[in-house]
């Protein structure tokens, strides 16, 4: 808060120093907007990140359940995407790993969308990304008999709330054993 | 069971050259056409039968209480209150004062007679022009008592007809999806009610997951989505018999069901591997055929009313557009070129407009745009909001909205509205629970 805070402060006087410095050339104008705008993007990036996202993208362990010691139940995306970033990638390792040693466990993976799209769309896009998960176990050599997925597009959130970092926890792809 | 005979016709319309009174429904109407519904008259021995029947003490005056909402509702009346009234109802279905009704400033009136004919309900109504001094229409219906709303509604529609040129949708009920419990763990069931909210009854109890509800054109059967034993797949249901069938065998989830508009296929996505395309099933010889191929999402599909194009939506430009192709999936057009996101297109039962919902700055969008994309016009800017479905005259939209939560992450609900095609008269559809995806039957008596 405090960081968001002072933040705020720097962006304010860069701003006012433009409103005195009217008679200047438009050149140093655009200088000064640009110093703003680093000092708001700056500010964006911390608040942000303190916030447990990075772009949208939910980086924080609140809803995060784990399937063994040291391996998370489940991954996140980006608004509309099913792209998995490099967190997911590890957390996809890990459960790879787990269900290489544990070769009698199968699993479904349920995939979901935030509130922020058709209900429809939603559920084909929870189900492409429950499937950007498989894909990414098969390739650490998982059978795909071992693998099933279900979409439940944005039927059920797991934050109730109506703001972005609700909304991050909400896209995600959850492994959940099934036997 | 729920069919009405319309067993005479007393007189039919005079003379159309007749410069009578119209109500323009293509604008906005600002001014609603000021209209008296004067009870039905109705003899003692009626009234006492009725009663012990239907535990209403006088249904003359509920029929035509009936009446009154509906045309309220529509936008295009004013029903004038009653106690202005100045001619009793008997007297008026005979031969309305007309300088009475004129002092009142009625420009419309409807009277009418209800009788108790062997164990049945026999309603005549009449529409007069006040101004005019002439009778615009009458009718009589003889029914079993028991549809005694119904009469109500399909008055409402001759009257709406009559006076607009276009059908009504009054005779007509919603299926739509009834909510209930926290919003991580929302319960949900398929319900029914009359087009005004009466005669409310959930169709499933609960146990599983149902989303998207819808209408056959043609019959009382509905395709919806459920998650019994936790496999999205559509079903079939047939609401007289309560027959319920999976459609199809698809080794994944199929959803997005939606009839073709002579209600012989169903029309749905089926997702594999990460991808959604556009499938239908032949209801009478079970074939199904693939009509899109492509490594997007392609969904919510709708038919043109005459069966020969498909609308749907597809990311295969990055993101969520609006698509039309033919009806065997060749000639894919996009249409939709505005800012912001497109989805749920469907197609207006006149054939000339396509309803979607937009997404763009983080606002929903409810809209209608031409079946080629032009002379896009959004209706109503909310929170959230989606999934269009038509009045059977294409006049109205009905959909859902969701409020947006508090910080705590409460104050949540799910509510039904209509809107009118002009962007006017928005209005809250009462539901007893929470309730979403909501769909228009077509009428159901012609």
């Amino acid at each position: 808060m405090k960081l968001l805070f002072s933040c705020e402060k720097v962006i304010k006087r860069n701003i006012d120093q433009g409103a005195i410095m009217k008679l200047n050339k438009i050149l140093k104008n655009a200088f000064l907007i640009i110093v703003a705008c680093v000092a708001l993007s700056a500010c964006a990036t911390t608040t942000k990140k303190s916030g447990q996202m990075q772009g949208d993208v939910y980086t924080g362990t609140d809803t995060v359940e784990y399937l063994a010691s040291g391996v998370p139940d489940r991954v996140f995306f980006a608004t509309n995407e099913s792209v998995l970033t490099t967190a997911s990638r590890e957390t996809l390792r890990k459960q790879a790993a787990w269900l290489r040693k544990n070769s009698n466990i199968t699993v479904v993976l349920e995939g979901h969308a935030d509130e922020r799209g058709t209900r429809e769309y939603n559920l084909a896009l929870g189900e492409r990304r429950a499937n950007a998960a498989k894909d990414y176990l098969m390739t650490y050599g998982i059978s795909s008999d071992r693998i099933s997925v279900l979409s439940y597009g944005k039927e059920r959130p797991v934050d109730s709330g109506s703001n972005p970092l609700a909304w991050s926890k909400n896209r995600r792809s959850v492994t959940v054993k099934a036997n | 069971m729920i069919r009405i005979l319309i067993i005479c016709l007393i007189f039919f319309y005079p003379n159309k050259l007749l410069a009578l009174i119209e109500v323009d429904i293509t604008r906005g109407n600002l001014n609603p056409l000021p209209i008296a519904v004067s009870p039905l008259s109705i003899d003692e021995n009626s009234r006492k039968n009725f009663e012990k029947i239907l535990k209403k003490k006088n249904i003359g005056s509920e029929i035509a209480i009936i009446v009154e909402k509906n045309l309220k509702t529509s936008g295009l009346f004013n029903p004038l209150n009653k106690d202005a009234f100045l001619q009793a109802p008997d007297i008026a279905n005979l031969k309305p004062r007309f300088e009475d009704w004129n002092l009142i400033k009625a420009q419309a009136l409807i009277t009418g007679k209800v009788n108790f004919v062997e164990e049945k309900l026999r309603v005549e109504f009449r529409l007069w022009d006040v101004l005019a001094g002439k009778e615009m229409m009458a009718l009589a219906f003889t029914t079993v008592p028991n549809n005694w709303r119904r009469v109500g509604h399909i008055i409402t529609d001759k009257v709406y007809e009559r006076l607009t040129g276009e059908k009504g949708y009054f005779d007509t009920r919603i299926i739509y999806v009834a909510e209930e419990g926290p919003k991580t763990r929302r319960i949900k069931k398929l319900a029914i009610m009359d087009q005004d909210g009466a005669n409310n009854k959930f169709l499933t109890l609960g146990n599983e997951l149902v989303l998207t509800p819808r209408f056959n054109p043609t019959s009382q059967m509905v395709t919806y989505l459920s998650y019994f034993k936790n496999l999205p797949r559509v079903y079939l249901l047939d609401i007289e018999t309560g027959m319920q069938e999976v459609v199809g065998d698809f080794p994944g989830m199929t959803f997005a069901p939606r009839f073709s508009p002579d209600g012989k296929k169903i029309i749905m996505s089926f997702a594999k591997d990460g991808n959604s395309d556009i499938y239908t099933m032949n209801l009478e010889n079970r074939i199904v055929e693939k009509i899109t191929n492509h490594p997007s999402i392609d969904t919510s599909p709708s038919y043109s009313p005459d069966g020969k194009y498909i609308c749907f939506n597809s990311d295969r430009s990055g993101y969520q557009q609006i698509y039309i192709m033919k009806s065997d999936g060749s000639s894919v057009k996009r249409i939709s070129f505005g800012n912001g996101l497109y989805g749920t297109p469907v197609w207006s039962p006149r054939g000339d407009l396509i309803a979607f919902t937009k997404l763009h700055k983080g606002k929903f969008y409810i809209g209608v745009m031409r079946t080629d994309g032009s002379g896009e016009r959004l209706l109503t800017e909310n929170f959230y909001q989606e999934a269009p479905s038509w009045s059977p005259n294409g006049r109205v939209l009905i959909f859902y909205r969701e409020t947006e939560t508090d910080d705590k992450g409460e104050g949540f609900s799910a509510k039904l509205w209509s809107i009118d095609l002009t962007g006017y008269n928005e209005r809250l559809v009462n539901t007893p629970t929470d309730a979403s995806d909501p769909s228009w039957s077509s009428l159901l008596s012609n």
